[in-house]
């Protein structure tokens, strides 16, 4: 019989001790790993959402409010600024690319933006059915917008007003698809995207509106636009925000929190390690005979000692693979949470580099644990603990 | 099979050694080693069986020195030669009886050769327990079970610690006959330590321990 096998039939042999064992290691190595996943998700999300926009122009009101609105799409813009003021940074000498974005309309929840083919050809969206926009009240598709809608090429809609409800249509201007994108895995995939006249047009006549816009994306040419474009607009109502910044600033206020929660996945791993201990340690007081007469029948110290070790061993694999279920169980509940609200999809399962780091660790201290009631294997008397010695 | 020469014991802290008589059983050979309780009966079983490390004397098994071997040496050895069948019957818990004994033979370097435990098994009237739990045995049945677990690997020395001592006349019989079939079936050599005098002439090779202090 192998010492694999026999160390395996003694653990299951204690289900007690060793469920309570492997349910906290699993709940220490789940949060630890399902931190691990979210932040791969939640980090891949930003810097392909952010993909060289280096400047936000818009409303003056929250810089961070700014980015997460017109980078992200999931908070409400500041407000909208006059195209004819954009326009006068758009064309600053220090401004490579700048893509305008007007939205304030959505279509069962999703946002439909009017800009210019530049926006979809930054995130290097193709088109997979149909053509790109060319008239106001042609729409593309993002391909989260297709499949959850249902809408195809021909298909035609009505907008409702504003982005979180969808009680007030504009029943009088009805936008029809002529194409859809393939999926990007950036912002696009969940938006409908129009020229801006739709935008203005919905609401008047396109000829007599107000040609307002939300924001626009920025692309310096020159570093020194960080420094002269906000000076530049102090005397207005626009602003200038920089997504690398605030999403900085936002990520280190999660950091508190995630730093909290780590601790706790810490402590509750080191409270598992400890329970390994004790359950090998209260096991092998019980056991003592068996060591005994696994010597009489033949097995050195060292046997008894590596039996015990891998006892500890399969403890510690069976919570690591628990808490590596459990992490993925988490972040298919918590990515449904996101697709809902933010139609952001995290749900990505696929093993982080940490979690390699993470199970080393957890493996390496799982044998720690064992190994010191292993070494009682190891001086173990035969004679006396078989008790009919004297 | 096995010889033993000026074997001393003391134990630690202890002021007195223990002197036992010399041994010498040769494969399918029986021998009785009785004793009253106090006497040393178990010391000398488990000096014999290398479980205790004698403070002079030697033990000599299959024709090499035994006690002197290191100790992960002597457990190999004597898991290869030797089957013991202790007073209390002892079990890893978590296996079946088959598995107990598959055990005892994957530990004396045998292959796991099912149907060579079942036939021990069968003999001893325990063919049915095969996928039974340890410890849903009876005490008559764990003590069986030893006796199997003792001969499942074919081992050239059979050592029972007062095996009958708890038992009537007609159970008394029934091991005795158990481990003698056993030990001629393997042609093994039998050596039984008691202190139960009724076994006195049930065998006839029997050697009275009273250790000199």
């Amino acid at each position: 019989m192998k010492a694999a096998r026999l160390a395996r039939r003694n653990v299951l042999h204690r289900p007690l001790e060793t469920g309570l064992s492997v349910l906290l290691l699993a709940f220490g190595v789940g949060i630890i790993s399902l931190m691990l996943l979210m932040q791969r998700s939640l980090t891949e999300d930003l810097d392909r959402n952010i993909k060289d926009i280096d400047l936000v122009l818009g409303a003056k009101g929250s810089p961070l409010q700014l980015i997460l609105a017109n980078v992200y799409h999931v908070d409400v813009p500041t407000g909208n600024i006059p195209l004819a003021d954009a326009k006068k940074v758009m064309r600053h000498p220090y401004i490579e690319e700048a893509i305008p974005l007007a939205y304030g309309d959505n279509y069962e929840l999703f946002r439909i933006v009017g800009t210019e083919a530049s926006y979809p050809a930054h995130y290097d969206a193709e088109v997979a059915q149909g053509r790109m926009f060319e008239a106001p009240f042609e729409v593309v598709l993002g391909e989260e917008v297709a499949a959850a809608t249902g809408l195809g090429l021909g298909d035609t809609f009505y907008s409702a007003h504003g982005l979180t409800d969808g009680t007030d249509v504009h029943r009088d201007k009805a936008y029809t698809v002529v194409g859809t994108f393939k999926r990007t895995g950036a912002v696009i995939d969940q938006l409908i995207l129009t020229p801006i006249a739709s935008v203005w047009g919905v609401h008047e006549d396109i000829e007599d509106a107000d040609q307002e816009i939300t924001a626009v994306l920025l692309k310096k040419k020159n570093p020194l636009a960080i420094l002269t474009l906000p000076n530049l607009l102090r005397d207005t109502p626009m602003q200038v925000a920089l997504p690398a910044i605030e999403m900085n600033r936002l990520t280190q206020q999660f950091g508190i929190g995630l730093q909290t929660l780590r601790a706790v996945a810490l402590l509750i791993m080191g409270l598992s390690f400890i329970s390994v201990f004790i359950a090998l340690y209260a096991s092998l007081r019980d056991r003592r005979y068996e060591l005994a007469l696994l010597r009489t029948m033949g097995a050195p110290p060292r046997r008894l000692f590596a039996l015990v070790l891998l006892e500890g061993l399969w403890m510690t694999a069976a919570g690591i693979c628990a808490g590596l279920l459990l992490s993925r169980l988490g972040v298919v509940a918590l990515g449904q949470v996101l697709a809902d609200r933010f139609h952001y999809d995290v749900t990505q399962l696929a093993p982080v580099s940490g979690e390699f780091v993470l199970v080393g660790a957890a493996l390496l201290v799982g044998v720690l644990a064992a190994a010191i009631p292993a070494r009682s294997a190891l001086r173990i008397d035969i004679s006396n603990t078989l008790g009919q010695g004297r | 099979m096995l010889k033993t020469e000026g074997l001393r014991f003391k134990y630690d802290g202890g002021e007195t050694e223990l002197a036992f008589p010399d041994l010498r059983m040769q494969k399918g050979e029986e021998l009785l080693l009785l004793g009253a309780s106090g006497t040393g009966k178990t010391t000398m079983l488990h000096l014999v069986a290398g479980m205790r490390t004698p403070s002079r004397g030697m033990v000599e098994l299959a024709g090499s020195a035994f006690s002197t071997l290191p100790t992960a040496e002597r457990d190999q050895t004597r898991g290869r030669h030797m089957g013991i069948v202790f007073q209390t019957a002892h079990f890893v818990r978590s296996l079946t009886v088959g598995e107990n004994l598959a055990l005892a033979r994957s530990l004396a370097g045998c292959s796991p050769d099912e149907a060579a435990i079942k036939t021990v098994l069968g003999e001893l009237g325990l063919a049915h327990k095969w996928n039974a739990p340890v410890d849903a045995l009876s005490v008559g049945e764990q003590q069986r079970v030893s006796i199997a677990r003792a001969v499942v690997h074919g081992p050239g020395l059979i050592l029972a610690d007062e095996p009958t001592s708890a038992l009537d006349d007609a159970n008394t019989d029934a091991v005795l006959s158990l481990l003698r079939k056993q030990a001629e079936r393997t042609g093994a050599a039998l050596l039984i330590v008691t202190h139960d005098q009724r076994l006195k002439d049930r065998m006839s090779q029997h050697v009275a321990l009273n250790p000199i202090a």
